[in-house]
């Protein structure tokens, strides 16, 4: 179902490259300042999976709502939320995206319409539903994404929300990262049927699984199931199939998979089998690769000294926010 | 004018309805069925299905889709049915109702209302006649508010609405075949606390469905020469602590009515904050008047047994008065 | 409050010098601990106590020699632990009582205000004059009449809010229920101060008498010819009392006045009256008043004096019938024998219950204070 690749441009594949290495290399670098203690709380890493994000942000518009996890680093960034936002909140200052009080778990966004960073499996759900329900009650014609992992397939929320979508058309797109373990918990061992965009089909929503190691592959699913919503004014479910490369959060000895699983899902890591192939083609050359590189240094390099140089917020503030100050 | 609670409530849905195209209703049964409580009974041929509209059993879902729109820009209106049911959507509204808007930052606030019915006392046996009221009224980030007259059952409404904060109702369901004299919508406040009976001697803090065994009893309590004063909460949280102190140090003595169970109750809360800020005020223990500590059982005398009555009360009361029976 | 006394600890012990205390106020003690060391004939002593409970005070220090059966120390005993509620405990203090001998009405026998203000007598506010409370004037903001009277409320005057309503209650009650009229007349206390110099000059400090006392005593026997002055008028009827318990205003530190009564003062010496009136003034201030000081007096004297004021318009303490005011000992000059004279004069003024008296015998009353006054020998 992937398009060959053979058909992605230079400027199309620098692209990918250029988000996930950004998304990659930011990362990383989190996991760094996790260990200065910089980065406090729980982290939990999308390294591996950044060909999902990178293949579906760039078919939104910039109207479209997003809904994410605790995993959302990645669809932050690449819906175009500042690295140095980001990264603020990561440290918890007031110049972070949510003002500093979500952290890792809980960015937000009102002008790119991302609405978290939802940390309760599955949680982020109904909200999608919801924002596609506002959106078709007022004859809007944009769309609500939302980005859930494998393991939300089990709650009861993700049943009803299916349900929900079906019944009243509403226009939204379900993403499900199946990343092969909540948490630590194997496909295989939580769900009796483990297709699980076949669960998706059943409620009468158009369904289709993809490779969600291959940004290509992701990127005209998306495209496709998009249109698709824009058109019919019904939802999609999409579920990519994917593998993180780091554990699940932090602190995780990761006693619930084999070191080589880990390494042959490494084998097909999406920044690099993009650059083989890219390379193999003469699309692009080290220069190429450097240059973003370097560049992505530098933005991270930035970042990390806006987030430095951040502002705790005071503590006499500390109940702010909690209601509508106005009101 | 000579009205129901019920059509206090579903007169004020029909108003927001008409005044405002961003609301809509939403829940189980509130459409073709008119409403598990016959609350929205024919509002669905008058305001259409897009606007009354029902639900499948979906609590989470349907509340979080509330939640959804409301960031959407629309102004829903979820009724749960009953408080016992939104234990399936207590993660929606506790975990992102609540918090959204401090999680991003101030960035997103969640212009919802919910309605519940909440209390026992219909024989409805232990899952279906729970209090939960302090379950919510935990929680920073929600307002919790109970009508407990026709006017404020006519009016808060309207002025949750028009809150910019999710706003969880609680209607008991011992008031909506309640008839009465409706007298001004204006009067209605989701932020003050009302005396509902002024008196010197003792203080009775109550709300929702037992206002009026509360006032009952302050009357039978005239009888023993004691002048009680009635204290309707009307907002659960935040609290109206200047009304409440207000009151105690006047009487210098306080008794919460709460249908809740005892132990963490609202009442705890509320007894709390008394001998917090006035405890130099005070002339008798604190006391309360709370469900017993059982699921409900479902024979009535034993129901009756274990909720607060007119009797318990003014029991209550003589006893924080030293006119020991 | 519970006593611990002197044991006797054998038939021919008669007394002790206490030695050494191992307790002091505050102090929790259980029954069978030693908490005093006595000397007597035969040595020194361990005296235990045979109750359990808190030190409250010490009274009598080491190295003083006391008889068998005298108070040692006092202390609350955990057995009679009274119930009190906290609005009456910072009732009673505010009022200058000691709950100790009130009783309580309250939930689980708790004393609670209404049993305070009762103890505290007739004079003091029920709780509805007390939430009635507004500003008015009174004995308190008419001793100053060069000042500007402050606007009175609550928060001003706290902690002495308590106090403040009761005065207010009582002094508004007062102005709206008796029909006061107003008598005075200036008294030449030269008699008086020549006698006080010569009689303290022959004692020393602690025995000296001031001035005050003597017109206690003058007002008290003066009331053997006019007692329609004194007592009570309740239920629309006039109750005249023989005994005069006299009322003294006694201001406090922290703002606010209380009026605890000497008793009998009719029958008291000059040294007696001395002696229980500074007692009266220490406890006052002490806030450790006994509930009965508070509640029967038959009538009231203020003396603002030691303010400057010249007259006094006395507001009547009800139900009581009359009150006598004095200001201060000012040089005026006099006619005496026909001849200008410097004299001390003091401007004794009287409030009297128009329902029990009326001008004519107020008049006497006054006349009979100042015939007395000019011969303090009799007082």
């Amino acid at each position: 179902m992937s398009a060959p690749t053979s058909q992605v441009s230079r400027e199309q594949g620098l692209r990918w490259l250029k988000d996930m290495i950004r998304v990659r290399r930011m990362e990383e670098k989190c996991a760094e300042l996790y260990g200065q203690e910089k980065i406090r709380g729980f982290l939990h890493l999308y390294i591996g999976e950044e060909a999902v994000a990178a293949g579906s942000m760039p078919e939104l518009s910039a109207e479209d709502a997003v809904v994410a996890t605790y995993r959302e680093h990645g669809h932050a960034l690449l819906r175009g939320i500042s690295m140095n936002a980001i990264m603020a909140e990561m440290y918890g200052k007031r110049e972070g995206c949510s003002g500093g009080r979500g952290g890792s778990m809980h960015l937000f966004d009102a002008k790119t319409r991302f609405y978290g960073g939802n940390a309760i499996v599955s949680g982020g759900l109904p909200l999608a539903v919801g924002l596609a329900l506002a959106d078709k009650m007022q004859n809007r014609q944009r769309i609500s994404v939302c980005f859930f992992g494998e393991g939300a397939v089990a709650e009861g929320e993700f049943h009803e929300s299916l349900n929900l979508a079906a019944l009243w058309q509403l226009p939204v797109l379900f993403i499900c990262e199946n990343n092969l373990y909540a948490m630590g918990t194997a496909l295989a061992r939580s769900e009796s049927v483990t297709d699980i965009h076949r669960k998706a089909e059943s409620y009468g929503i158009y369904s289709s699984a993809a490779d969600g190691m291959d940004v290509v592959s992701v990127n005209t699913a998306v495209r496709a199931a998009v249109t698709r919503i824009r058109e019919d004014k019904k939802p999609a479910f999409l579920e990519m199939r994917t593998y993180r490369f780091r554990a699940h959060s932090m602190f995780d000895p990761e006693l619930y998979r084999d070191r080589e699983e880990v390494d042959q899902w490494k084998q097909l890591c999406p920044i690099a089998t993009l650059t083989a192939q890219m390379k193999a083609q003469q699309l692009i050359d080290d220069r190429d690769i450097d240059g973003i590189e370097k560049d992505t240094a530098a933005e991270i390099h930035s970042a990390v000294e806006f987030a430095e140089g951040g502002h705790w917020e005071p503590v006499e503030d500390l109940t702010r926010d909690v209601y509508t100050e106005s009101r | 004018m000579t009205t129901t609670y019920r059509e206090a409530m579903r007169a004020a849905l029909r108003q927001a309805l008409q005044e405002d195209e961003r609301v809509f209703l939403m829940g189980e049964d509130v459409g073709r069925y008119g409403g598990c409580y016959a609350i929205s009974q024919g509002l669905q041929q008058e305001f259409g299905e897009t606007r009354i509209r029902d639900t499948p059993l979906s609590e989470s879902a349907f509340v979080g889709a509330g939640i959804g729109a409301a960031l959407g820009g629309m102004r829903p209106i979820v009724e749960v049915m009953t408080v016992n049911f939104s234990l399936l959507c207590l993660d929606q509204i506790v975990n992102t109702a609540a918090t959204l808007r401090h999680m991003s930052g101030g960035q997103f606030s969640v212009p919802l209302v919910i309605r519940m019915t909440t209390g026992a006392g219909r024989q409805l046996a232990a899952q279906h006649s729970h209090s939960l009221e302090c379950w919510y009224a935990h929680v920073p980030g929600l307002r919790v508010i109970a009508p407990a007259t026709l006017e404020d059952m006519r009016g808060m409404l309207r002025l949750a609405l028009e809150d910019p904060d999710p706003v969880i109702i609680f209607e008991h369901n011992a008031l909506y075949n309640r008839e009465g004299e409706l007298t001004e919508v204006a009067v209605a406040d989701i932020r003050r606390a009302a005396i509902r009976r002024p008196g010197k001697d003792i203080t009775l803090i109550c709300y929702g469905g037992n206002l009026h065994k509360t006032l009952e009893a302050a009357t039978a309590s005239a009888e023993s020469g004691i002048d009680a004063e009635v204290l309707d909460l009307r907002s659960l949280r935040p609290l109206d602590d200047e009304t409440i102190l207000a009151s105690v140090r006047k009487t210098r003595r306080a008794i919460i009515v709460d249908e809740g169970w005892h132990s963490g109750s609202l009442a705890a809360e509320i007894g709390m904050r008394i001998a917090e800020q006035a405890f130099y005020d005070l002339d008798a223990p604190l006391a309360r008047v709370c469900t017993a500590e059982v699921p409900i059982p479902y024979p009535r005398h034993l129901e009756q047994a274990a909720l607060p009555q007119v009797e318990s009360i003014v029991g209550k009361v003589r006893e924080v008065m030293g006119q020991n029976v | 409050m519970s006593e611990f006394r002197l044991p006797s600890l054998g038939a021919d012990m008669e007394d002790a010098t206490l030695r050494e205390w191992f307790v002091k106020p505050g102090d929790k003690f259980k029954k069978g601990d030693i908490v005093v060391a006595v000397e007597t004939n035969k040595g020194i002593i361990d005296v235990e106590i045979y109750d359990a409970g808190t030190i409250e005070k010490i009274l009598v220090e080491p190295d003083t020699r006391v008889p068998v059966g005298a108070v040692l120390a006092n202390y609350v005993s955990d057995s009679t632990r009274m119930r009190i509620s906290p609005a009456a405990r910072r009732r009673a203090r505010e009022l200058g009582i000691d709950p100790v001998n009130i009783r309580g009405t309250g939930a689980d026998g708790a004393i609670t205000v209404e049993d305070v203000l009762a103890a505290a007598g007739p004079a003091a506010p029920s709780a509805e004059a007390t939430q009635a409370y507004k500003p008015e004037s009174s004995q308190e903001t008419r001793r100053e009449p060069g000042r500007e009277a402050k606007p009175s409320s609550a928060t001003e005057l706290e902690p002495a809010a308590g106090m403040r309503q009761a005065i207010a209650a009582a002094m508004t009650r007062a102005n709206k229920e008796i029909p006061h009229y107003y008598l005075s007349t200036s008294i030449d206390m030269t008699a008086v101060l020549h006698w006080l110099e010569q009689h303290n000059a022959r004692r020393p400090l602690p025995e000296r008498l001031v001035y005050a006392v003597l017109l206690l005593k003058a007002v008290a026997l003066a009331l053997r010819k006019v007692p329609e002055m004194n007592g009570f008028f309740t239920n629309g009827e006039t109750q005249v009392h023989a005994a005069a318990h006299i009322a003294v205003a006694i201001s406090l530190r922290g703002g606010g006045l209380v009026v605890p009564a000497l008793r009998d003062v009719q029958m008291s010496s000059l040294d007696k009256l001395m002696t229980d009136f500074s007692d009266l003034v220490n406890r006052a201030r002490g806030g450790h008043l006994r509930a009965s000081e508070l509640q029967d007096a038959t009538i009231t004297v203020t003396s603002l004096g030691e303010q400057g004021v010249e007259t006094v318009f006395p507001i009547i303490y009800p139900p009581q019938l009359a009150i006598v005011g004095f200001g201060s000992i000012v040089e005026r000059v006099r006619a005496v024998d026909g001849e200008p004279r410097v004299r001390s004069t003091i401007n004794a003024s009287l409030a009297a219950d128009h329902r029990a008296s009326d001008g004519h015998r107020g008049g006497l009353f006054l006349a009979e204070i100042d015939r007395l006054l000019q011969e303090p020998e009799k007082l």
